[in-house]
């Protein structure tokens, strides 16, 4: 588990400015500012477009596009849980139930407590070891209820 | 005495306990007071066995697996350290039958070596490809990638000679070499491996290219559901600086090569050449028309070689060992070997580097041995999720792309997934439909609209709602995807879609013949 910055307008300059030089910069950018805030805050779009000599609607366009860019900060834990085929094979969509009714939520949604956000993932290449997850970064395979279960305890901590 | 232990750093390894494993060890180890160098190599692939641990004997390095972190006490007792037998000893690793019965070019080193340690990949062969190319010069080194008959590894089999020797005739101020590490199929795995257990391997691969085309710079676009292969990539690639391998004179010649890696942010579509390099130029990753080729206006515009990992990392043993030794492997016009990727629903899963020609039934019955669970193998999906699903009937075809793609399949990136008997395939289809909608760039209509036409008419199949009627508007759905699309994702889904009803109907309700009768 990682603790994330409070939204700041300077911070948010300094991290744009360190990368503003690479070749196509929106990208590490966009991660840098998540990497801080948890999410890419609303306010920093207009800063990052401004600084790419882009308009805030293409921006808004490149942070929507893709999965990874949050708009709102995740749960303390955030638990991925493989859906693709070869880990549907193993029956990892038992297990997503398994940890909906657990944790009370649906897929893509965050735990009332605030403490787990609970989604899927296509794909984390541990295809011959499955099903597989991947909490707060960490991998785990070969997933089975129990395991499932350890990981929902210890997110749920 | 100091010995020398590998305990495996592949993220695979790892989520199964390695971690645990080497913390076990390490405490062991202090509390007997023994010496110990701990290497932390990439994976042999033997995915089933892992963790799998090893000891350097005189005899050669001994395996063990799989190995959990309460059986370290029991396996120092047995005498670990000598190599001692123990049930979980699986002998000299070399020598283990699954890995002997390949042939390794790519993965040669990939398990064996230190990823980290640019002497330790010299000591195993490496480097010997970038000092022939420096040899050669630019145009006989394209000339000799062609004649090794290599074709891209990442699904679409282009010859990769043909492509470098494009964008080497190209005259521009600046080139650019990328590679696609956006390795999203499931069921694939290859390219992780290398970039986690062997990334010089690709390294040196990236920079014949550059030398070969005159492109000074290269890009790799790892997904970021590698954070291992990411963070493993760029320690590597600051490696290969310090050891000027990369650099201003890379690997001591007279031309300038450099690497930077950049991260993806979740979007399968981005493992399509032309959104990848829209991603890496900062946009939405969407799908570019072809022509202009990425070859004449790639990346920013620049002529850009782009290649999929295991392309470029055949390429060393290429250049040094010769377009001929190469092109020796296969069968038709697939060259050389294939690194397949046996996952899913199977006993022996892993890493399975063979020459192009080995049957699907050898693969997943011999070599994969049957199912993990058991029960009998219903379907196979090969190539990812754009890959068809192969029944049993279909299992004397051999792995060629050519032998393939007249069974209506494809290899793409060479991942093979098993399912037992207890899958559903009409739910397989609705959700390669389904991948497609939530995938989708969205530039194209067949695509973007078509995949959610798709779930919508396959759950109407599936309610037995106007049956004969709905099957055909699918299969007339499907072509207009397969034709209508820009790129492959919407090009390719009618693949698991139309295998999966062609071989399998009886999971789409009633056959209309039968229905027909009642």
């Amino acid at each position: 588990m990682k603790q994330y910055e409070a939204w700041s307008e300077t911070r948010a300059a300094e991290i744009i400015a360190e990368h503003q030089a690479v070749e196509g910069a929106a990208l590490p950018i966009l991660h840098a500012l998540q990497e801080t805030f948890g999410c890419v805050p609303e306010a920093a779009v207009p800063m990052v477009a401004q600084a790419l000599n882009l308009s805030r609607a293409e921006m808004h366009g490149v942070v929507t596009f893709y999965h990874d860019f949050r708009r709102e900060p995740a749960g303390k834990h955030v638990l991925k849980l493989c859906r693709a085929e070869a880990c549907q094979s193993c029956g990892c969509d038992d297990l997503v139930e398994h940890a909906e009714r657990k944790l009370g939520v649906k897929i893509g949604d965050t735990s009332a407590d605030g403490r787990v956000t609970l989604e899927a993932v296509y794909c984390l290449g541990l295809c011959a070891t499955a099903p597989s997850a991947i909490l707060d970064g960490r991998v785990v395979g070969r997933l089975d209820k129990a395991r499932l279960d350890a990981l929902l305890t210890e997110a749920q901590a | 005495m100091s010995v020398r232990i590998y305990i495996p750093r592949d993220a695979a390894s790892v989520a199964v306990g390695a971690e645990e494993v080497l913390a076990a060890l390490t405490a062991s180890l202090k509390r007997r007071g023994v010496q110990a160098e701990i290497v932390r190599n990439g994976s042999r692939g033997l995915f089933w066995l892992e963790p799998m641990i090893e000891i350097e004997t005189k005899r050669g390095r001994v395996a063990y697996g799989p190995v959990t972190a309460q059986d370290v006490e029991g396996l120092l007792d047995a005498g670990f350290l000598d190599g001692a037998d123990h049930r979980l000893c699986l002998g000299v690793a070399d020598e283990i039958p699954w890995l002997k019965r390949q042939t390794r070019l790519t993965f040669a080193r990939c398990g064996v070596t230190d990823p980290l340690s640019l002497d330790d990949y010299r000591a195993h062969g490496g480097l010997k490809g970038i000092e022939k190319a420096i040899a050669l010069g630019p145009e006989a080194t394209v000339e000799e990638v062609f004649q090794s008959g290599l074709r891209g590894r990442g699904g679409a089999g282009f010859p990769t000679g043909i492509k470098w020797r494009t964008v080497a005739q190209t005259i521009a101020p600046q080139k650019y070499i990328v590679c696609n590490a956006d390795e999203g199929d499931s069921g694939t795995f290859a390219d992780r491996m290398i970039l986690e257990g062997d990334p010089f391997l690709l390294i040196e691969g990236m920079a014949i290219a550059g030398i070969a085309t005159g492109a000074t710079k290269g890009y790799v676009y790892i997904r970021s559901e590698y954070p291992h292969a990411i963070a493993a990539f760029d320690a590597a690639v600051k490696a290969a600086r310090r050891s000027r391998l990369l650099g201003s004179r890379a690997a001591g010649s007279e031309y300038p090569f450099d690497i930077e890696v950049r991260a993806g942010a979740g979007a399968y579509v981005c493992g399509e050449e032309t959104s990848l390099l829209e991603s890496i130029e900062g946009k939405r990753g969407e799908v570019r028309a072809k022509p202009p080729l990425p070859a004449h206006q790639g990346l920013f515009g620049k002529p850009t070689v782009i290649n999929n990992v295991l392309s470029f990392a055949a390429v060393p043993f290429i250049l040094s060992e010769g377009a001929k030794a190469y092109k020796d492997f296969g069968m038709g016009r697939s060259r050389g070997t294939m690194p397949i990727q046996l996952a899913g629903n199977i006993k022996h899963g892993g890493l399975f580097e063979t020459a192009f020609g080995v049957t699907l039934g050898e693969l997943v019955d011999d070599i994969g041995g049957g199912t993990m669970s058991g029960r009998p193998v219903r379907a196979v999906q090969v190539g990812g999720p754009l890959g068809a699903y192969f029944p049993r009937a279909l299992f004397d075809t051999p792995f060629d792309y050519e032998a393939f793609a007249a069974r209506d399949g494809l290899i793409g990136h060479g991942g093979v997934v098993v399912f037992d008997d207890s899958v559903n395939m009409a739910k397989q289809a609705r959700f390669a439909m389904e991948f497609c909608a939530i995938e989708s760039c969205g530039k194209c209509t067949p695509c973007r609209i078509g995949s959610t036409r798709g779930v919508e008419t396959i759950d109407r199949i599936v309610r037995g709602e106007n049956h004969a009627k709905n099957l055909e508007v699918l299969e007339d759905l499907c072509n207009t995807m397969k034709f209508g699309s820009l790129c492959a994702l919407g090009g390719f889904t009618p693949y698991p879609v139309m295998s999966a009803l062609t071989h399998f109907p009886e999971d789409f309700g009633a056959a209309p013949r039968l229905q027909a009768a009642e």
